[in-house]
């Protein structure tokens, strides 16, 4: 690969002086504010050269992304995405034993490095995985005199001549189509789906369980994580995410509901109920409330690029984690302090149980959540400096650099600071991602996925 | 970890939390992808959390409401009182003491001083010779120093009983009271609406029965909607078993009894062990 197309473009991410820049570059899917369910989406990730950019929704199907290749060189309309391919990868599916329907909402998409012309993904709903493999035709053969011009087949005694077809051009097709389907290895909701570094095999995980996979094999997989207990009624927390580590093959995490994560190693033993390393961190005793279990959970885990550090995402904050340091994180940011004043009522109206995903950036020195109101934060770890944006229509004029945005939390609300009580929590932020290479941000809306990208100066 | 009714964010009760969890799980069977673990597990620890703050203003209104029958027994008392009677006078408060933990109701505690023998902590051993050592808590559980005054719903006869015993978590009596007096406990027969009792789960816990500990509410003054209990009761009969491992937790920082009353609530979560 050319490298020099991957020069990580951080240079812009804060100006001398001033904050962190992006401008809105596109926004794809209805413009309609009555939502279709189906059209919610539900994940989003870049594959490994930011090229293709992959959106599941609720409806089972996945949307892929390109980056415009005439563009990649043109600092401002580098990030212009367009839809590459469109397919249906799960469908709904009723399982008659337990009488329960299983949703074709794509909880997960991962990537596989691409190894040949063709690329390759994993998607998963809350009970199989697939592998789709996405391949470009554009020749196709001509000159068969095997067939009538109807398209019937001649009576081979009638050919008496040899004619080689030739391969030529044609409009570009993209095609999908399932290669693997890995089912019937999850009893509980899958959360998560993660591929190896060694490229070979990947892991899924659900509530109680995590399994090890070969990309080649469909009809078995291992279990290396058990947490259900003899006894249901002892139930006290569940997985709720689960990563490879991105350089050592041997090394994985998983979260819990109870803000909890583990790192096993599976040189140590098949079986790794027993974890290498437990973080935690101490509850502050002072913030104890009704909702504390639910607060702690942790609804995301993200490796940094490099490898030394996690990050969680809890309710209320983000939290990188020193992969030596078990005791505590290194770094907590709050991401909306000023709703745990609010947490009955987002009880009542379950915002309090949304699964939120994090990410970071190529060079792990910026990290992105989202949050309510469609906005998005985020928070430079090395400048100490943290930033609240806004994906919504209104900014949504090409290259409109996005205004940063203020939650008033009581006292005298200024101008442009929007307070609590005015946020609209049916618009939330799960799914954001980041570009591998460069500054360009992909973050989803309820149904809608905005592309920004760094200020050009 | 216990949960400091002061450090509440907001204003709604315990009960009400209660009914809006019950109903989220009750909801939850019948959404589309299934019952989802997780999100049941965290409710059930709120409704755990909700269900100690329950508990704990609940007795703390039935203590200061013995705390105010006991003031005025004994200033009665104090007003036929001959000073020369006092010895026999001792034998017949401890002789109510033990009344009230045979299962008597709104007796006074007995003993003229505050109540310290019946408001313990549940961690440290019952004094020996404490009237409440011989009586075994409802259900059974071995270690019977720990009682309390329960007013328990059975499931399967639907009957309402209140039991009398002594001792109560001394967080208990910590809480400001915040409550109306609560309701005088009396047995009688509940309605739950036509719900079936739960015959088919067997009980795993060491109490005999399922029991739920309800608040009577005849009381005009008490606050709870009669509504919402007897809409708690419903939904509670409907739910068989629950997650025992939220008590085990606890096991080591809170009193047997109130673990037994959570065991026999642990009902609501019946839908989750259904895999």
């Amino acid at each position: 690969m050319n490298s020099a197309n991957h020069k990580i473009r951080t240079s812009n991410l804060s100006r001398p002086g001033g904050d962190m820049q992006w401008c809105f570059s596109q926004v794809k899917g209805a413009i309609d504010d009555d939502v279709a369910e189906a059209d919610i989406i539900s994940t989003v990730e870049f594959n490994h050269t930011g090229e293709l950019l992959a959106t599941g929704d609720k409806g089972g199907r996945v949307v892929i992304f390109q980056q415009e290749i005439d563009n990649k060189n043109v600092p401002q309309f580098r990030s212009e995405y367009n839809v590459y391919s469109t397919f249906q990868s799960h469908e709904p599916e009723f399982d008659y034993l337990k009488s329960l329907e299983i949703e074709e909402k794509i909880n997960k998409i991962r990537w596989l490095p691409q190894k040949n012309a063709a690329q390759f993904l994993l998607s998963t709903n809350d009970k199989t995985i697939k592998l789709w493999k996405i391949s470009e035709r554009d020749k196709r053969p001509e000159g068969y005199n095997l067939k009538e011009e109807d398209g019937r087949y001649r009576d081979p005694n009638t050919i008496t001549a040899l004619r080689v077809p030739v391969l030529i051009p044609m409009d570009l097709m993209v095609e999908a189509s399932p290669r693997r389907v890995f089912a019937n290895a999850h009893t509980y909701h899958i959360n998560s789906i993660s591929v190896n570094s060694d490229n070979e095999t990947y892991l899924s995980a659900d509530d109680l369980r995590v399994n090890l996979w070969n990309l080649e094999i469909t009809d078995r997989s291992f279990n290396i994580v058990d947490i259900k207990p003899a006894n249901m009624e002892e139930l006290t927390e569940v997985i709720t995410a689960a990563e490879f580590h991105p350089h050592q093959c041997n090394t994985f995490v998983y979260s819990s509901s109870k803000g909890t994560i583990r790192l096993c190693d599976m040189r140590v033993s098949a079986l790794c109920d027993k974890h290498s390393k437990l973080f935690e961190e101490p509850e502050n005793p002072s913030n104890r409330s009704f909702f504390s279990e639910i607060i702690s959970s942790i609804s995301d885990v993200k490796f940094s690029h490099n490898g030394r550090y996690m990050m969680t995402r809890d309710y209320l904050s983000v939290k990188i984690w020193d992969l030596n340091m078990e005791s505590r994180p290194v770094e907590t940011y709050q991401v909306h302090e000023y709703l745990r004043s609010k947490l009955c009522s987002l009880y009542e109206n379950d915002c309090i149980f949304d699964k939120f995903e994090c990410c970071w950036n190529g060079n792990d020195s910026v990290v992105m959540t989202g949050s309510y109101n469609n906005f998005f934060r985020m928070f430079d770890r090395g400048h100490r400096r943290d930033a609240t944006l806004e994906a919504s229509r209104e900014n949504s004029k090409p290259l409109q650099v996005l205004k940063p945005r203020k939650v008033c939390t009581g006292g005298k609300r200024k101008k442009d600071e929007i307070s609590v009580d005015s946020l609209d929590f049916n618009k939330k932020i799960l799914h954001t991602a980041w570009h591998p290479q460069d500054n360009i941000i992909a973050v989803a809306t309820t149904n809608n996925l905005y592309i920004f990208q760094d200020k050009v100066n | 970890m216990e949960v400091d009714r002061r450090a509440m964010e907001c204003a709604v009760d315990a009960q009400s939390l209660i009914s809006i969890s019950l109903m989220k799980i009750h909801n939850s069977r019948t959404q589309r992808g299934g019952i989802k673990l997780h999100k049941n597990l965290l409710v059930s620890y709120v409704l755990r959390n909700a269900r100690q703050v329950y508990i704990k203003e609940k007795y703390a209104e039935i203590y200061r409401m013995q705390q105010y029958e006991e003031v005025m027994a004994v200033c009665n008392e104090i007003q036929e009182l001959d000073p020369l009677d006092l010895g026999a006078e001792d034998g017949d408060e401890e002789e109510q003491g033990r009344a009230a933990c045979c299962g008597e109701e709104s007796r006074p505690a007995g003993s003229r001083e505050p109540e310290q023998p019946y408001y313990r902590s549940c961690c440290m051993e019952a004094p020996p010779g404490s009237p409440c050592d011989q009586f075994a808590p409802n259900g059974g559980g071995g270690g019977g120093s720990h009682c309390n005054k329960t007013t328990v719903l059975d499931l399967d006869t639907h009957v309402v009983t209140t039991v009398e015993n002594g001792f109560l978590h001394q967080d208990c009596c910590c809480a400001a009271p915040q409550c109306a007096p609560g309701a005088a406990a009396r047995k009688r027969k509940v309605d739950s609406g036509g719900c079936a009792p739960d015959a088919e789960e067997p009980s795993d816990f060491t109490a005999a029965r399922k029991r739920l500990k309800r608040e009577d509410c005849s009381n005009p003054d008490c606050n709870p909607d009669y509504t919402d209990t007897s809409n708690i009761s419903n939904l509670i009969s409907i739910f068989g078993s629950g997650f025992s491992g939220l008590l085990s937790r606890q096991a080591d920082l809170e009193q047997v009894c109130s673990k037994q009353a959570l065991a026999s609530l642990g009902a609501w979560t019946r839908a989750i062990v259904a895999f």
